[in-house]
């Protein structure tokens, strides 16, 4: 597993790619690829076009992003799911928090 | 933690004085403190008494010889690690490793060279550090290892004290939960209400061992106390995802699916956060019924925003509901693929429907063959059966000692906001139950008090048609139908109750009104006599529960007041029991 995270200032927008299992192994990189920015971009993207599988825990983790970029006002999409992925995201009805793609 | 000694010490054993001497001096210049051995035994015995750290032992001496010597250090210094090197003459490659098969960990040949034994001594030594430092981290570890399993079977056994319901030992649920679940995440929670009707809640919270293990003692705890005062099941989910969201720490929630059981009416009310769809099997049909997940998990939203509104289905004795947590669909075989969820829908939907339970158990075990992950399975399946063939799990006590109130009455009533929103019946409940004397029939007041509160809500203040009930769609719609004439109700339901206790014989008497236009109650009646007779099951099962249950049922024109009586001799339930 790897978490890349990319910052695009113009459009104030973080794009972090998550490779791999996106499991509890990943909790501190992927926290640190948003909490260490020195400016707090407007839009989040999480691309799990290279997921190949999360759990409960990552989950959680993406909670813990929405609720960092601002909650019920943050704007978080979760892009380029497989369909694997985009199954464990419905049945917890996360669509209801993110925008999923 | 393993810190290196100052000085390491060095047996020499040699019985040759000249190379002993010899060797003595290079060592100890080499920084290390020496003991001297003259032959094998003296060796062996100084070996014991000043337990050296390395050993340097001639191959050929009288007496013990260094193989010997060697085979009985190596074996008699357990887990520690002394290195043995084999001082040689001899030069045969088999003679060489004889000595390594005796037990040395290196060796050197006749006549010394300085350099190499000081750099080999060094190798040696710091071989012996490493394995220390090693040794003293597995000890470490396993310390710990043993301390976290000491730990979870304390926190478990506090936890079955909580949660560990006898409920789930019914005749009519199997269930499969292993003893580690807890630290899964999984839970399992089963409890009858007051009127011997299941609630069941499957739950399975973020993560693995005690992180995920925290949240089920509060989520016990608000589920057996509202259960045991006949809540709702509304009112019970609501309350676990306000008391998870208080308690947890962010991005920690708990997916979970409830149930509430009504046998009496047929009904199953659920409600799916975030679990696999749960399924009902009819034992009537093919068909195979999914109870998906349509809300987010527990302990997420803030109570503003959840979503509790449980959906309802009717239900046939003979009729099986199953539910399982993710460990199922998840079970991966030897080549790592999925069970999946289409795997197991068609094994519930085609399975024999009373082996259904145990078909699901061991196609998974056949799937995953030796990959044993048992751990991770948690599943429950409950059959529906008629009131009369359930199990009296936890048989309510009456203590006798103190009568309590013995004439008593209060009178209840609900305006359109309190019906809309609130649930009188646990409240109501707990009064009743102030008198011990009524806590040995708890189970039929409930009843009682439930079927008069819904007929006068849903019939009386709200106008619905149970003839809509008639058929499976129209239950459906029923229910809809009912929710949406709450939202703008008008009017209200009233009780007055009151209780009498005169020399061991009770009365309890209910008066129950409401706002309603009445109804034609002569013609229910008789239509509810007639449906008894001809076995129809629809229609007025909650008329001929009022008659069973009460010695006196009476109608009052125009048919928005009921009045029951309910009486019993304390005596003669004592002797009958």
């Amino acid at each position: 597993m790897t978490i890349s995270a990319e910052m695009d200032e113009a459009a104030s927008k973080l794009t972090i790619a998550v490779d791999g299992r996106f499991d509890f192994s990943a909790h501190k990189e992927f926290r640190q690829s948003y909490d260490s920015l020195s400016s707090k971009p407007s839009t989040y993207s999480i691309d799990m076009g290279q997921a190949n599988y999360i759990d409960s825990s990552a989950l959680g983790m993406l909670l813990l992003l929405r609720d960092h970029a601002g909650g019920d006002q943050a704007s978080v999409e979760i892009v380029n799911c497989s369909s694997d992925v985009k199954k464990i995201l419905t049945i917890s009805n996360f669509d209801q928090l993110f925008l999923i793609q | 933690m393993y810190e290196p000694t100052g000085t390491a010490r060095v047996l020499v054993a040699d019985d040759n004085v000249v190379d002993r001497k010899i060797l003595s001096a290079i060592v100890e210049k080499a920084g290390y403190e020496v003991i001297d051995a003259v032959d094998g035994n003296d060796a062996v015995e100084k070996f014991y008494a000043l337990k050296p750290d390395l050993v340097l032992l001639d191959a050929l001496m009288p007496g013990k010889d260094g193989f010997e010597v060697a085979r009985e250090i190596k074996a008699n210094s357990g887990d520690a690690f002394v290195p043995i090197m084999f001082l040689t003459s001899l030069t045969g490659a088999s003679e060489l490793a004889r000595c390594v098969e005796a037990g040395g960990d290196d060796f050197l040949s006749k006549p010394y060279n300085r350099v190499i034994l000081q750099a080999k001594l060094s190798a040696l030594h710091r071989m012996r550090d490493m394995h220390n430092t090693v040794q003293a981290q597995r000890d470490e570890i396993s310390k710990h290892h043993l301390q976290l399993l000491s730990d979870q079977e304390a926190a478990k056994a506090v936890f079955d004290k909580v949660a560990l319901s006898r409920q789930l030992e019914a005749s009519n649920i199997k269930h499969m939960l292993s003893p580690l679940a807890l630290f899964n995440g999984d839970v399992l929670l089963a409890a009858q209400n007051p009127a011997r009707n299941l609630y069941i809640l499957l739950g399975d919270f973020t993560g693995h061992g005690l992180a995920a293990a925290i949240g089920a003692m509060p989520l016990a705890d608000v589920f057996y106390s509202m259960t045991g005062k006949g809540f709702s099941l509304t009112d019970i989910i609501r309350e676990c995802n306000r008391k998870l969201g208080a308690v947890l720490p962010g991005g920690y929630f708990c997916c979970a699916t409830a149930l509430f059981i009504d046998f009496a009416k047929g009904t199953v009310e659920y409600w799916n956060g975030g679990l696999p769809s749960a399924y009902l099997r009819r034992h009537s049909s093919e068909d195979l019924v999914q109870l998906s997940s349509n809300n987010l998990p527990l302990g997420i939203l803030g109570a503003d925003k959840f979503v509790d509104e449980t959906q309802v289905l009717e239900v046939a004795p003979g009729d099986r509901l199953f539910m399982a947590t993710d460990g199922v669909i998840e079970a991966r075989d030897s080549h790592g693929e999925y069970f999946g969820a289409d795997r197991l829908e068609n094994i519930i939907g085609q399975a024999d429907i009373s082996s259904v339970f145990d078909a699901v158990k061991r196609e998974v075990h056949r799937f995953m063959a030796e990959q044993d992950r048992d751990d991770d399975i948690t599943m429950v399946e409950v059959t529906i059966v008629e009131p009369a063939d359930l199990d009296e799990i936890d048989p309510l006590t009456v203590s006798d000692d103190d009568y309590g109130p013995q004439d008593w009455k209060f009178s209840y009533e609900l305006g359109p906001k309190s019906l809309k929103e609130f649930n009188p019946l646990p409240l109501l409940q707990q009064v009743m139950m102030e008198a011990p004397y009524l806590r040995s029939k708890a189970s039929e007041i409930y009843t009682v008090m439930a079927e008069l509160y819904s007929n006068a809500l849903e019939h009386g203040v709200l106008g619905l048609d149970s003839d809509q009930k008639k058929s499976a769609e129209g239950f459906a719609q029923y229910y809809a139908a009912r929710a949406a004439a709450l939202e703008n109700v008008v009017g209200f339901v009233r009780f007055e109750i009151s209780g009498l206790l005169v020399d061991e014989q009770v009365e309890l008497r209910i008066c129950c009104t409401d706002s309603g236009s009445g109804f034609d109650f002569e013609t229910y009646i008789r239509r509810a006599q007639e449906a008894q007779d001809t076995g129809a099951k629809y229609h007025g099962r909650g008329v001929r529960l009022l008659n069973d249950l009460c010695q006196e049922v009476q109608y009052l024109e125009p048919g928005n007041q009921v009045r029951v009586l309910m009486e019993w001799n304390l005596k003669a339930g004592e002797e009958a029991s």
